[in-house]
């Protein structure tokens, strides 16, 4: 169904915009009130994007259903990775990047290295799983 | 490698058969047969292992950040202590209050016990992104090291306090690579949240079992859910902000600097504006495990479970507006609009701490460490909810900003949430490693650690009234202030025994194992359907989910019907038979 | 107390007592830990936080004893494996206790409201000082006469303020934020850079007064003293009159500058300066 899901994302994002508005016309302080409507883009965002696919996909879910039965949910869920080495190595990447902020330009070569085998990795092995 | 998981059809344990079908393409994959030992550690994206890692990394660091904590308090016996500098000092709580925030409560609370926990309860087999949340925990660990990094460069880590206000993190008030490291650290282990909270949400939508509605939801996996969307409104806040900071740092911007132009003040803004939803992601996690660990051990189901989610959703809403509390002395924000928003969230969060009391009320309650531990939660944060309430009312808020009141509330709050912490693994043991804690050493751990909070924090309440600053390394000028310093230090020095009792329960329940089995305090979350430790991929067989208790319902299909009828009822026997 | 004061200050405690119902007699309560306040915001503010403290015990107390009443009532007999009510839901009770939370939010709010616009109130000044915070001291001069007061950790400077006055203070930074913090006058700001603060005292009790920067500033934050000397408004004419009537350009307390000097070169040192009245 996922519409109580998209309902939440959408109450808060509204509340964060009414936010905005008093704080806005009543602190004039910008900084807060930028932020306030940036919270108010993230609540709306995900939530339209989710009542979208629920009008999408118009279907009840199994785990949307009071009554359905664990049967209802019978076949694949999805296909999962079972282990994987490059989420360790982009992250070995990203560290060098940030020690490179700290120590030294130079180190942003083995980290970009790292991050870019990491990606070419991380897609090669989505692609071999196949049915992703 | 990829394995294609099918949902378990049947709802009766050891008998359908394994229903979790491998049908990947190699033959050679899945943990029985996948890699061991410290490849197994590099590549497992199971949330499981993930969780463990998360947990046993942030309690690293809570010792860590204990370590800072108990050095600051010896310093503080004395007015005139030369135990550490001027410097070191402000490196120590600097280091103290970043570690503790930033690496153990946060980590061990949305991304710890939440990975592990979050699948299992709504039934799935993993997180949603396993190979993002592996991701996650790299940048957690690397980010951590970082942070510790400071210590062995030359000049230092940060010294600017956990908030850096600008200008002192600026080039000049703050050279030295210990201050960068920060910066960094700060910015691996956000993204490592931000990651953390798109997959507990992803999670939470996508993958429940059938019949899981969200209001059928554990209240811990609730918590998570708000929990992960707080994360996703309040980080990338901080992250840009720290993206600022090192560009004034480095690359000659003014953002926050008065010379260029630019205003100190929005770092307060910015930094607070993540800074106070934080508290919540802080809080929210523990609050879910507290809130199913006491009506487990009251033989009850929650009182008011559909309050307590909109309380959590009140609270998640309203935490977006107080960042300003923290900034009333500036002289510069609304005072009356941060004021009463603030005020507010004492609501939602008295409605908590009242079903809490009514779950007990009536009961037939069983004090376990686990419960012990969250019923401390709930007395310690009650302390600091209260005095929380003083701070939000400006003129109160003026004389006790940045003394040693706000230490003590703040402590009061976040040595509850460190009581939480461990009502939850003692709750959570059994299921993650099939061993037992033993209860009477969590019972001296748990007193000593409840009597070492209130001897910790109470004196700070009345020495920071007396005029005593935060971040003091010394006070010469007033020498009276000694007597309630050390009663602190008092405190302080049980806490850390407190510490110490619980390495050694975890030692002593490794070697000599007590066998937990599936469900050893007669709990009613889907995890405790499975065994313990579960299997890779969680379940091989899920019972029927016809109210927010379907493994009590299970167990109990003649227990006393619901109190106040409306609900709806427990599982009948004609559906329990059904698969 | 004159009657048109009385009714003043009775019409104050009505408006408290309605707006936090639990305040009965602001001045016989206990401290509850803070200080009195020796100025007229401060004496509010010391109300407020009683008012506060009220609450906090009444309901604090209330929610304590309910917890130990339901550990000691409902702890489980041993070996009594029945089960307890199954209760989940009780609505009256749970609206009852979401509306008196916030009725009491309201109340709190209403009397903090009172009391911060008394607080932040900014009358036409009789005096004013500038202050200024450096890192690690603090300077104070008098706009319109000589006086000029400077000192960093080694050496307290002491500001001088008359009694019984409204006296402004306008509050500077020279260069990172610091806290000005006189713990007895129940009130503390920022010095925040860019920004300048202004805000009121009036003391109503002369004496000496310790204060100390509140806000972290770096290496020698917690040796950022400073005193508050209150004078009867006469002496304090007097203490000026012999600041402006001083014409040496350096005396002997420029020391004290000089050092400052050294250790922050932002702070201009190069002028009469006097030590406060020790
Ligand atoms: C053994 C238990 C603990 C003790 C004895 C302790 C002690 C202290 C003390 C004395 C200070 C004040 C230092 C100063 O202002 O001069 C402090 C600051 C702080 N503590 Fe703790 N603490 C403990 C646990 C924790 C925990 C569990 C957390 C968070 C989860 C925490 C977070 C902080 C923070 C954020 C600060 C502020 C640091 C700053 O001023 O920048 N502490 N702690
Ligand atoms: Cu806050
Ligand atoms: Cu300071």
């Amino acid at each position: 169904m996922m519409k109580q899901e998209s309902v939440i994302l959408l109450f808060l994002g509204i509340f964060f915009g009414l936010m905005a508005g008093v704080y806005w016309f009543w602190g004039h302080e910008d900084g807060g009130g930028v932020m306030l409507v940036g919270a108010l883009f993230l609540g709306l965002l995900p939530g339209l994007y989710y009542f979208w696919w629920y009008r999408r996909s118009g279907g009840n879910r199994p785990e949307d259903r009071d009554d359905a039965t664990i049967a209802d949910g019978a076949g694949v869920v999805d296909s999962f990775p079972s282990t994987s080495i490059w989420p360790f190595v982009l992250g070995m990447g990203c560290f060098t990047m940030v020690l490179a902020l700290v120590f030294g330009t130079w180190l942003a070569v083995p980290g970009v290295a790292l991050i870019l085998s990491a990606l070419i990795g991380a897609t090669a092995e989505s692609r071999r799983g196949g049915t992703v | 490698m990829t394995d294609l998981i099918e949902r378990p059809t049947t709802s009766t344990p050891d008998e359908g058969g394994p229903s979790s079908v491998d049908h990947g393409h190699h033959d050679d994959h899945g943990e029985h047969h996948g890699p061991s030992g410290i490849l197994k550690w590099l590549t497992s994206t199971d949330h499981k292992v993930i969780g463990i890692n998360y947990t046993v990394t942030s309690i690293v660091m809570m010792v860590i950040g204990g370590a800072f904590a108990e050095v600051i308090r010896a310093q503080l016996v004395s007015p005139t202590s030369t135990l550490v500098t001027l410097q070191q000092y402000n490196q120590l709580f600097t280091m103290h209050g970043s570690v503790m925030i930033y690496l153990f409560v946060g980590p061990f609370a949305f991304a710890g016990l939440a990975n592990y926990l979050v699948p299992l309860q709504v039934g799935a087999p993993d997180m949603a992104f396993p190979r993002l949340n592996a991701l996650s925990y790299w940048l957690y660990l690397t980010g951590s090291l970082t942070m510790i990094l400071g210590f062995f460069v030359s000049g230092g880590p940060a010294a600017f306090g956990w908030v850096g206000y600008a200008p002192l993190t600026s080039a000049i008030n703050a050279p030295g690579a210990g201050a960068d490291l920060w910066i960094g650290a700060l910015m691996l282990t956000g993204f490592s949240a931000i990651f953390s909270g798109v997959n507990l949400i992803a999670t939470i939508f996508y993958l429940r079992a059938p019949g899981m509605t969200l209001f059928r939801m554990p209240i811990f996996t609730w918590n998570m859910l708000v929990t992960g969307i707080l994360i996703l409104l309040a980080f990338p806040v901080l992250t840009a902000g720290l993206i600022m900071l090192y560009c004034d740092r480095h690359f000659g911007t003014h953002i926050f600097e008065v010379q260029g132009g630019g205003v100190p003040l929005l770092w307060q803004h910015i930094f607070w504006f993540w800074g106070h939803p934080e508290v919540y992601i802080l809080a929210l996690p523990f609050f879910g495990m507290v809130t199913e660990i006491i009506p487990v051990f009251s033989k009850k189901p929650l009182f008011g479970y559909k309050g307590m989610v909109f309380a959590t959703l009140t609270i998640a809403a309203l935490s977006l507006g107080v960042w300003a509390h923290h900034m009333f002395t500036t002289g510069a924000v609304l005072l009356p609009f941060f004021s009463i928003m603030s005020l507010l969230i004492a609501v939602p969060t008295g409605i908590k701490i009242f079903n809490w009391i009514g779950t007990m009320w009536g009961g037939k309650l069983h004090f376990s460490t686990a419960m012990l531990m969250a019923i401390g939660f709930v007395a310690t944060f009650l302390i600091g909810g209260i005095t929380g309430i003083y701070l939000a009312s400006p003129p109160l808020d003026f004389f006790t900003h940045d003394t040693y009141f706000v230490i003590a509330h703040f402590h009061s709050v976040v040595m509850a949430l460190t009581m939480g912490a461990f009502a939850g693994i003692y709750f959570w043991f059994p299921k993650i490693t099939g061993k037992m804690l033993h209860e009477g050493w969590g019972k001296w751990q748990f007193w000593t650690l409840f009597i070492g909070t209130q001897v910790f924090t109470l004196p700070g309440y009345l020495v920071g009234l007396h005029g005593m600053p935060r971040r003091m390394a010394v006070y010469p000028n007033n020498p009276s202030w000694q007597t309630l310093n050390q009663w602190e230090s008092v405190g302080a020095l049980l806490i850390g025994i407190s510490t110490l009792l619980f390495v050694v329960n975890v030692v002593a329940s490794y070697r000599k194992p007590i066998v937990a089995g599936d469900n050893p305090w007669d709990a009613s979350a889907l995890e405790w359907f499975t065994s313990s430790p579960p299997p890779h991929h969680n379940f091989t067989s899920l019972p029927p989910i016809r109210s927010e208790r379907p493994v009590w319902d299970y167990n109990h299909p003649d227990a006393p019907a619901l109190g106040h009828g409306h609900h709806e009822p427990a599982a009948t026997a004609a559906e329990k038979v059904e698969a | 107390m004159k009657p048109a004061q009385q009714r003043r200050s009775r019409r104050r405690a009505i408006l408290l007592a309605l707006s936090a119902p639990l305040i009965l007699a602001g001045c016989q309560l206990p401290s509850f830990g803070a200080y009195g306040g020796v100025s007229k915001a401060g004496t509010d503010t010391f109300k407020l936080w009683q008012g506060f403290s009220v609450a906090a015990v009444i309901i604090g107390g209330f929610t304590f004893l309910l917890m130990i009443y339901v550990i000691v009532r409902y702890r489980a007999k041993k070996k009594d494996t029945s089960l307890p009510k199954q209760t989940q839901y009780n609505i009256p009770l749970e609206i009852l206790y979401t509306i008196v939370p916030i009725l009491v939010v309201i109340g709190l709010f209403a009397a903090t409201v009172v009391v911060e616009n008394k607080v932040v109130a900014n009358p036409t000044p009789q005096a004013t000082i500038n202050v200024t915070a450096f890192q690690w001291g603090w300077k104070f001069t008098y706009p319109g006469h000589k006086a000029y007061i400077v000192g960093q950790t080694t050496q307290t400077p002491t500001m001088v303020m008359p009694a019984d006055q409204d006296v402004r203070i306008n509050l500077r930074s020279a260069d990172v934020v610091h806290g000005f913090y006189v713990p007895r006058f129940n009130f503390s700001r920022y010095a925040q850079p860019g920004l300048l603060n202004v805000f009121t005292f009036n003391i109503t009790k002369p004496g000496l007064y310790k204060g100390q920067c509140a806000q972290l500033c770096g290496l020698y934050h917690s040796l950022m003293y400073f005193n508050v000397r209150v004078l009867p408004t006469d002496e304090y004419d007097a203490w000026m009159a012999k600041q402006d009537a001083n014409t040496s350009i350096v005396n002997a307390a420029a020391q004290s500058g000089a050092v400052a000097a050294q250790i922050s070169p932002r702070v201009p040192t190069n002028r009469a300066q006097s030590q406060g009245a020790n």
